[in-house]
């Protein structure tokens, strides 16, 4: 079970040109920055948007081909679609929302009605069934557009910006509820979001989508050792800490991950759970000996890679956790960094940005 | 408080203003009270031919309002949502109608389905067929200028309407007429309502196209209004009888409806 897609679509005279694969069971994120081409290829893959050249094939069987003139309608795809503004039916219930895929496929009300309530039910807003839409938290809103496009089992998922619109709070529950549902959900599994965030947190693999192109594609870990673009270095490319958070005698905080500690400025929005902390690798100071200065995180560990691109250089780090550092090439150089060298990493507990996960 | 900040103080001069226009709104429809014939009410309104215009003005103008619904509907969406060669003409011709006199309009009618118009001499050699002074063509007539209400409360409306709504729809698997059928209709519900109640009033008012076109014929043609006329010349305390009833019949649709749509 798979998708490939192999297209290029137009909208008001913009083409985008996108060619991916993604495997039933693995979650892939279409990421890019706002104008890059994300919207048009959600609509081209919903059915929504023939494409002008190419071809989708799901699970072996032809969604779309513009040579031959196949073009599978949106209401006949087995895809389930949340939109990023939700799209919720005003005139409906949250109850009759869910229920609509089966209604328009000719399941009768009440059968549908009493699948619909179940679905709510595994996602605990079942109490808010006769809600209409704008009776809904951001929170509950969100679950039953996600019920929605679950209850007619599509062969793939695809999910337009999930948490761009919900608050803080929100985001964090239901982020941990995508991704059970999406470890659940046997299919085919897309995010599209600007998020990178977002991206290396729900995905196994990225696909970078830039100015109607795809500029890069890998892991999260590939993409950060070895990023294509300033945007993929930018955005992807940075070095991201997991873990709850501990607080220090001195009131700062330290994030605890699997590798080691890295110390952050507390954030006061902070109750309980895991965080992530941002730090761009160009905030990374290296030294060949034992830095004595202001940073409060000082790690040592070998170099195990030099990516040198231009003036810039790429060193990832053997270090706990592990790091990338961006220096300049001259930098490299006259510190004297290849594979195996041992050094030192620095940066200061404020150059970690601390997000809620 | 509220009454003091400047910009909620009323200007002296809005007052008069409005009085006077809301006197002109109202003085016809008191004078009438005034007039009418109510020692003998029964007998006028009671009467066969009373009776037999109002309903003929109930079913022509409740035709008239179902006609341009459907076909309005079709054409507002096309104006609401594509983008056509001649949009621009074919807007300007669908209000035409609304500043239209209403005896122009029935000479135009004439012309057209006439028996010796454009269609009419058609309908005539092929069928036998002879639309004038019959119900269809007082029909024709309101249709012809309730239609352009019709075509602008429904374009409003779907284009204040969220179309990825209705793609939403179909990703969630909706055929085209579910989507018509559970989305689109039930979200344009109050705009159908609104177009429906103008359509029908202004069809109900229809006087001047009515008379030309469809002539004025008892229990076929003549319409309340019509019969207002016909009876000014012959029995005015009548007119003044049936101008109230018509208004009477407008008014309780209208205020019966207020809430739904009318705010």
């Amino acid at each position: 079970m798979s998708i490939t897609v192999d297209v290029v679509s137009r909208r008001d005279s913009f083409d985008v040109e996108a060619a991916f694969e993604a495997a039933a069971g693995e979650t892939v994120a279409l990421l890019g920055p706002n104008g890059s081409g994300k919207s048009t290829l959600v609509a081209t893959i919903a059915g929504l948007l023939p494409p002008v050249r190419g071809r989708i094939e799901l699970e072996g069987s032809l969604l779309d081909d513009a040579r031959s003139g196949t073009h599978v309608s949106s209401d006949r795809r087995p895809v389930g679609v949340v939109f990023q503004d939700l799209l919720l039916f005003p005139h409906l219930s949250a109850l009759e929302n869910v229920a609509f895929p089966l209604r328009a496929r000719g399941v009768a009300r009440s059968e549908a009605h009493r699948r619909a309530l179940g679905l709510l039910g595994r996602f605990d807003v079942d109490q808010r069934a006769h809600a209409r839409p704008s009776e809904l938290s951001g929170g509950e809103a969100q679950r039953v557009a996600l019920a929605r496009a679950l209850i007619a089992e599509p062969k793939l998922l695809l999910l337009d910006e999930p948490l761009s619109a919900l608050d803080v709070g929100a985001r964090t529950r239901i982020r941990d509820l995508l991704r059970e549902e999406l470890r659940r959900f046997p299919g085919v599994r897309i995010i599209v979001t600007h998020d990178p965030v977002e991206a290396t947190t729900l995905a196994d693999r990225l696909v970078l989508l830039e100015g109607g192109r795809i500029t890069d594609v890998g892991t999260p870990d590939e993409i950060r050792t070895r990023p294509r673009t300033r945007y993929a270095a930018d955005l992807v490319g940075v070095n991201a800490f997991q873990g709850p958070l501990d607080r220090l005698e001195d009131g700062s905080g330290a994030i605890v991950t699997d590798g080691g500690r890295i110390i952050v400025a507390w954030p006061e929005w902070y109750e309980r759970g895991d965080v992530i902390g941002v730090l761009r690798p160009p905030d990374v100071t290296l030294s060949i000996e034992l830095p004595m200065g202001s940073a409060r995180n000082v790690l040592r560990g070998v170099v195990r890679s030099v990516v040198i691109d231009g003036q810039r250089a790429r060193v990832r780090l053997a270090t706990s956790p592990e790091l990338i550092a961006e220096i300049t090439a001259g930098s490299v150089e006259r510190l004297g960094l290849r594979d195996g060298v041992e050094t030192w990493a620095s940066f200061k507990a404020v150059e970690v940005d601390v997000l809620p996960l | 408080m509220a009454s003091s900040r400047p910009s909620s103080r009323t200007p002296a001069a809005w007052i008069p203003l409005a009085a006077i226009g809301i006197a002109l709104v109202a003085l016809p429809m008191i004078g009438l009270l005034l007039r009418a014939p109510w020692s003998r009410i029964g007998e006028v309104l009671g009467g066969d031919a009373a009776l037999t215009a109002l309903r003929l003005s109930l079913v022509v103008a409740t035709a008239a309002s179902v006609l341009s619904l459907v076909t309005g509907f079709p054409l507002a969406w096309l104006l609401a949502r594509r983008g056509f060669a001649g949009k621009t003409l074919v807007r300007a011709l669908v209000v035409m109608p609304l500043v239209m006199p209403p005896v122009v309009a029935g000479v135009g009618l004439l012309a057209a389905f006439g028996r010796r118009g454009v269609v009419g001499s058609v309908l005539d050699e092929w069928f036998g067929f002879q639309l004038t002074f019959t119900t269809g063509a007082a029909v024709l007539a309101a249709w012809f200028v309730s239609f352009p209400l019709a075509v602008l409360a429904l374009e409003a409306g779907l284009r204040g309407l969220d179309e990825r709504l209705e793609d939403a729809a179909s990703t969630l698997g909706a055929s085209r007429g579910y989507v018509l059928r559970r989305i689109t209709l039930p979200l344009l519900a109050p705009q159908i309502a609104a177009a429906a109640v103008l359509s029908w009033a202004r069809a109900l008012g229809e006087f001047g196209a009515t008379i030309t076109f469809a002539g004025n014929l008892r229990g076929r043609t003549q319409t309340l209004p019509l019969a207002v006329f016909e009876r000014l010349q012959t029995d005015p305390d009548a007119a003044f009888g049936l101008s109230l009833l018509l208004i009477a019949v407008a008014f309780v649709v209208i205020f019966g409806l207020r809430g739904r749509f009318l705010r």
